[in-house]
C-alpha cells in the first residue's frame, strides 16, 4: 500500500466560482503532508471534500486504495479519518472527557458510563503523549489545551489520518513547541497527518511532503527537504516573495499620539494599564510588543474610546481624547484595523461595498440630509475594492463571503482610505499568508512615509523587528522599555516582554 | 436556484402545506373539506362587502407585522406588540372622546397620540435592554399583561364611569368613511388602510434608504462592530424598540378610530400584536412580504368567519391552518432543502 488517501484530479464547484479544479493529493502512511496556500486558495473545501462535507463535481478519493464515496463526515470517520477543526466544536460547558465521548457514548444500562470513558481517555492521552485533565471543564483550560482535546476526539473514533486545519493560528510559541511535539508522537504511533497551513516555517520543521495549490489550482508536489522556504513561497504566491521588509529610514517629526500616566482598569475591575507612558511621532512606526494579555487590547481600546480609563491622559495632535466617543476619536484622527475583523472590523452580514462606509455614512457624499447615496458607497467601494486588491465576486458580496485575507485588505483598505493621522493596526497580518503579509506591511511603511503615525500591535516578534521604527515593551500593562529594532535581538525582547528585566528598565524610567 | 427566488417559493409552500394539512385534518374529523375552502373562499371575495372586511382586517395587521419586522430587522424581538397595540388603542380613542376640534386636527391628533402611546411602550423594553441588559423578550411579554389591564382600569375608571366601554368617539376624530363603507356594501372599511401602506413605504425607506437605518441594521447584526465604528448601540436599540412600538401603537389607532370607534374592557388579548409575529415570520420581514402575507392572514380570518354557516364546519379550523402556515414556515430549513433536492435533479 503505497498511499493511505489519495484524492485524485478533484474538481469542486460553488455558483460562480471553482474552489478546486483538477487537485491531486496522495497521503503516504506515516507522513506529515502539508497542503499549502493563500487564503482562499481552496485548502479547507478541499479538505471538506475528503472530510464529506462537500461532493466533487469530479474526481476520484481513495482510502487504502479502495474507490469511496465519502457522503458526510460519519462516513468520513467510519473510514479513520478524523479533522481537528480550527475553530473548536466543543461544548464549553461539559467536561473534557464529555466533549469527547460526545456522540460515541459508551452506556451500561442506558445510563452513561462515566467512569469507563474517563478510563479509555485516560489511557488514549497517556498513549499519545497528550497530558489532559479528564474532568476539567472546556470552559476552564487554554486554548492549546482544547485543541488538545480536539486531537483526542479523533483518535477516540478511531482515526488513523488527521487533518489538521491551521492549528497553528491561535496558540502561543510555546503551545505550538508542545504541538509539534504532538504531531511527531502521532506519526510514531502510526497515525498519517495532513497539515493545511501556510506557515512556512512550521512546513519546514516537521512536514515530509508539500502540496502546493494557488487560486484553486493544483500546483503539484514536492519534497520539504529539497525546496527551501523562499521557493515554497514563490509556489504558493506565484511570484518571488521576499521576507525582510524593505524600508528607508525613518523622519520621525512631531508627537501625534502621546500618553502619559494612563490607567485603566479591565471589566473585573482590576488595573491592567498601570502609568503607561507612550509617544508616536508623525512618520514612525512603533512597534508594541509583548505576550498576549499584558495589557494590549485594553491599551487599544483605552485610545479609540471604546473602554473608559481611570485617569492620565491620552492627547493626538495635542488635543486631549481621553474617554472620548468612539466617534469623537475617530474624527480627530484615529484610524483602526481592529484585532478581530469579524467582531468588530466588520458586519458581516452587510455587502462588503456598504462595510467601506462603516465610519463615514454619515457624511457627505455618503449621506446627504440622511438619506444615503448607494451610487456614492458602491463607487467608493469599487475604487478601494480595486486600489487594495480585494478579490470578492463583486461589491454587492456580503463581507461573509470572502477570505480572511480579503476581508483583512477591505479593512486597511477602508482605514487607510480615510487618511488617519494615527493608524493603530492590531494584528493586522494574524492568520494571513506571505503575500498579504508583505502587502500589508508595504502598506503600513508607505503611511509612515507619507508622514503618518503608526502604531502596531502584534504577537508576531518577527513582525514587529522587520516593520517598527522603535519597539515598545508592554508587561503587565507598563512600557518597560523601549528598543530600537536595529539594536536589539529576539532574545533580548523575548526577556523584556518575559518582565525579568523589568527592574532594570523600571529603574531607567524612574529617573 | 436563486436566492430571491427561494425566499419567494418557500412561504408559498409553507402556505400550500399548512392548507393541505388542514384538510387531512377536516377529513380525518369528518368535516367535508371542499365545502369548507369554498365557505372560506366565499366568506373572503364572494361578496364585495368581503373583501371590504378582509381590507379592514389587513390594515391591523400589516403595522402590527411592520412593528415585529421592525424590531427584528435591527436584532430584537418585539413580543410586545400586542401590549403596545393596545394601549396605542386607548390613546386614540381618548383624544377621541375628549376633545372637539377640526378634523384636520383632531385625527392627526389622535393617530400621532396612538403612535405615541405605542412608542413608549416600546421605549420601557427598549430603554432597559439598552441599559441593564433585561432581554426584551421577558420585558415585552410583562408589558403586555400590564398594558391590558391598566387600560381596562382606565376605560372602567376614567374613561366612563364603572361602565365596560367608552364612548363613541366623536366624528372629527373618525377614520371611518361612508364613501368607502358605500363602496363594499357598507362593511366597516375604513381611511386607515392608507395609513397602513404609508407605513409600508416608511418602514421600506427609513431602514434601506437612510443613514438611520443603516445604523440600525448595523446594531442589528453587530454590535461590537457598530460600536467600534462610533455608533450609539444603546441609543439605536432603545430607537428601534420606539420604532416598533409606534407601528404598534397605529394597529391600535386602526382597531379604535377605524374598525370600532370606541375602547371596551378586554378580558383577554386582541391577537392582532401576536398574529402580527406570523405576518412578519410569512413576510420575510420585508415590507412587500408584510403586505401579502397580512392579506393571506386577513382573508383567512374574515373568511373563515362564513365556514360554520356555510359548511357547518368551525371556524377554528382556520386558527389551525394559520398555526400550521406558522409551523411551516418556521421550519422552512426543511421545504429549503426539499426545493435544493428538486432543482438540483432538473438540472441533470
Amino acid at each position: 500500500m503505497e498511499y493511505v488517501i489519495e484524492m485524485l484530479n478533484i474538481r469542486k464547484e460553488f455558483p460562480g466560482i471553482v474552489a478546486n479544479d483538477n487537485i491531486t493529493l496522495q497521503l503516504k502512511p506515516g507522513e506529515i503532508h502539508a497542503l499549502l496556500g493563500e487564503n482562499g486558495a481552496g485548502k479547507s473545501t478541499l479538505m471538506n471534500v475528503l472530510f464529506g462535507l462537500y461532493q466533487p463535481e469530479k474526481g476520484e478519493i481513495k482510502v487504502k486504495g479502495k474507490p469511496v464515496r465519502i457522503t458526510d463526515p460519519n462516513v468520513a470517520n467510519d473510514l479513520g479519518i478524523g479533522m481537528v477543526h480550527q475553530h473548536f466544536m466543543l461544548v464549553d460547558r461539559f467536561t473534557i472527557t464529555e466533549n469527547i465521548i460526545l456522540g460515541k457514548e459508551t452506556t451500561k444500562g442506558g445510563k452513561i458510563d462515566i467512569k469507563k470513558a474517563e478510563k479509555d481517555v485516560r489511557e488514549i492521552s497517556e498513549r499519545y503523549g497528550l497530558a489532559v485533565d479528564p474532568q476539567a471543564k472546556i470552559s476552564d483550560i487554554s486554548v492549546g489545551m482544547q485543541q488538545r482535546v480536539e486531537i483526542l476526539k479523533t483518535l477516540y473514533r478511531g482515526a488513523e489520518i488527521l487533518i489538521f486545519d491551521e492549528p497553528t493560528a491561535v496558540l502561543t510559541p510555546q503551545e505550538i513547541k508542545e504541538l509539534i511535539q504532538i504531531l511527531k508522537t502521532l506519526i510514531k504511533e502510526g497515525k498519517s497527518i495532513i497539515l493545511i497551513t501556510h506557515k512556512l516555517k512550521e512546513i519546514m520543521e516537521v512536514c515530509d511532503r508539500v502540496t502546493v495549490i494557488r487560486k484553486g489550482a493544483g500546483i503539484g508536489t514536492v519534497n520539504v527537504s529539497e525546496t527551501n522556504p523562499n521557493e515554497l513561497a514563490s509556489l504558493m504566491v506565484g511570484r518571488e516573495v521576499t521576507f525582510k521588509t524593505d524600508k528607508t529610514e525613518s523622519k520621525p517629526q512631531q508627537d501625534v499620539l502621546d500618553i502619559k500616566d494612563l490607567k485603566v482598569k479591565d471589566s473585573r475591575g482590576l488595573g491592567v494599564i498601570n502609568n503607561l507612558n507612550l509617544h508616536v511621532k508623525a512618520g514612525e512606526i512603533v512597534g508594541i510588543a509583548g505576550v498576549d494579555g499584558n495589557g494590549q487590547t485594553e491599551l487599544i481600546e483605552a485610545i479609540t474610546g471604546l473602554r473608559k480609563s481611570e485617569s492620565g491622559s491620552i492627547k493626538m495632535n495635542g488635543k486631549e481624547i481621553m474617554n472620548m466617543a468612539p466617534r469623537k476619536v475617530t474624527e480627530t484622527g484615529v484610524g483602526h484595523i481592529p484585532q478581530d475583523r469579524h467582531k468588530h472590523g466588520l458586519v458581516l452580514d452587510f455587502p462588503i461595498g456598504e462595510n467601506m462606509v462603516l465610519q463615514t455614512y454619515y457624511k457627505s457624499p455618503f449621506s446627504k440630509r440622511g438619506v444615503l447615496s448607494f451610487k456614492e458607497i458602491y463607487s467608493k467601494a469599487k475604487t478601494l475594492i480595486k486600489e487594495f486588491d480585494v478579490r470578492t465576486p463583486s461589491e454587492y458580496t456580503h463581507a461573509r463571503a470572502l477570505s480572511g485575507g480579503n476581508q483583512q485588505k477591505a479593512i486597511i483598505g477602508r482605514e487607510i482610505d480615510r487618511n488617519p493621522d494615527l493608524l493603530i493596526a492590531a494584528q493586522p497580518t494574524r492568520g494571513l499568508d506571505v503575500g498579504a503579509i508583505e502587502y500589508i506591511h508595504k502598506r503600513l511603511i508607505e503611511q509612515r512615509d507619507h508622514g503618518k503615525a503608526v502604531l502596531l500591535i502584534s504577537f508576531e516578534l518577527d513582525e514587529i523587528m522587520n516593520v517598527s521604527d522603535r519597539i515598545a515593551v508592554i508587561y503587565e500593562g507598563e512600557i518597560v522599555a523601549v528598543v530600537n529594532p536595529k539594536e536589539t535581538t529576539e532574545q533580548e525582547l523575548g526577556l523584556l516582554m518575559a518582565g525579568s528585566k523589568r527592574k532594570e528598565a523600571g529603574g531607567e524610567n524612574h529617573v | 436556484m436563486s436566492n430571491r427566488m427561494k425566499n419567494i417559493i418557500v412561504p408559498l409552500v409553507a402556505v400550500l402545506l399548512g392548507v393541505l394539512v388542514g384538510t387531512i385534518i377536516m377529513i380525518a374529523t369528518g368535516y367535508n373539506a371542499g365545502a369548507a375552502f369554498i365557505a372560506l373562499w366565499n366568506g373572503a371575495f364572494g361578496e364585495i362587502y368581503y373583501s371590504g372586511e378582509v381590507v379592514r382586517q389587513v390594515t391591523p395587521y400589516i403595522l402590527a407585522g411592520l412593528a415585529v419586522a421592525f424590531a427584528f430587522r435591527t436584532g430584537l424581538f418585539n413580543i410586545g406588540v400586542e401590549g403596545q397595540l393596545i394601549v396605542g388603542w386607548l390613546a386614540a380613542v381618548w383624544v377621541g372622546v375628549a376633545f372637539d376640534l377640526p378634523k384636520v386636527i383632531h385625527l392627526p391628533l389622535a393617530v400621532l397620540a396612538a403612535a405615541a402611546a405605542g412608542a413608549f411602550w416600546g421605549f420601557i423594553p427598549g430603554l432597559l435592554k439598552a441599559k441593564f441588559k433585561v432581554h426584551e423578550v421577558i420585558v415585552t411579554i410583562m408589558m403586555n399583561y400590564v398594558a391590558l389591564h391598566v387600560t381596562n382600569y382606565f376605560i372602567r375608571t376614567v374613561l366612563s364611569d364603572k361602565s365596560d366601554r367608552t364612548e363613541m368617539i366623536s366624528e372629527s376624530s373618525s377614520l371611518r368613511s361612508p364613501f368607502l363603507e358605500g363602496l363594499t356594501d357598507y362593511s366597516r372599511l375604513h381611511w386607515g388602510i392608507l395609513i397602513a401602506l404609508t407605513c409600508v413605504f416608511i418602514m421600506w425607506f427609513l431602514l434601506e434608504k437612510t443613514s438611520k437605518g443603516y445604523e440600525l441594521r448595523a446594531v442589528g447584526f453587530n454590535q461590537h462592530a457598530s460600536e467600534y465604528a462610533g455608533m450609539n448601540v444603546s441609543r439605536n436599540i432603545i430607537l428601534s424598540m420606539v420604532i416598533s412600538g409606534a407601528f404598534a401603537g397605529l394597529a391600535g389607532a386602526m382597531e379604535g378610530l377605524g374598525t370600532f370607534g370606541y375602547a371596551a374592557i378586554k378580558g383577554g388579548f386582541t391577537g392582532v400584536g401576536f398574529d402580527g409575529i406570523a405576518v412578519a415570520l410569512l413576510g420575510g420581514n420585508g415590507p412587500i412580504g408584510i403586505i401579502f402575507a397580512a392579506l393571506l392572514f386577513g382573508s383567512l380570518k374574515v373568511g373563515a368567519l362564513n365556514m360554520p354557516l356555510e359548511a357547518g364546519v368551525p371556524n377554528e379550523l382556520v386558527d389551525i391552518i394559520i398555526a400550521l402556515i406558522v409551523f411551516f414556515v418556521a421550519a422552512s430549513y426543511m421545504i429549503r432543502i426539499f426545493i435544493d433536492r428538486i432543482s438540483k435533479k432538473g438540472v441533470k
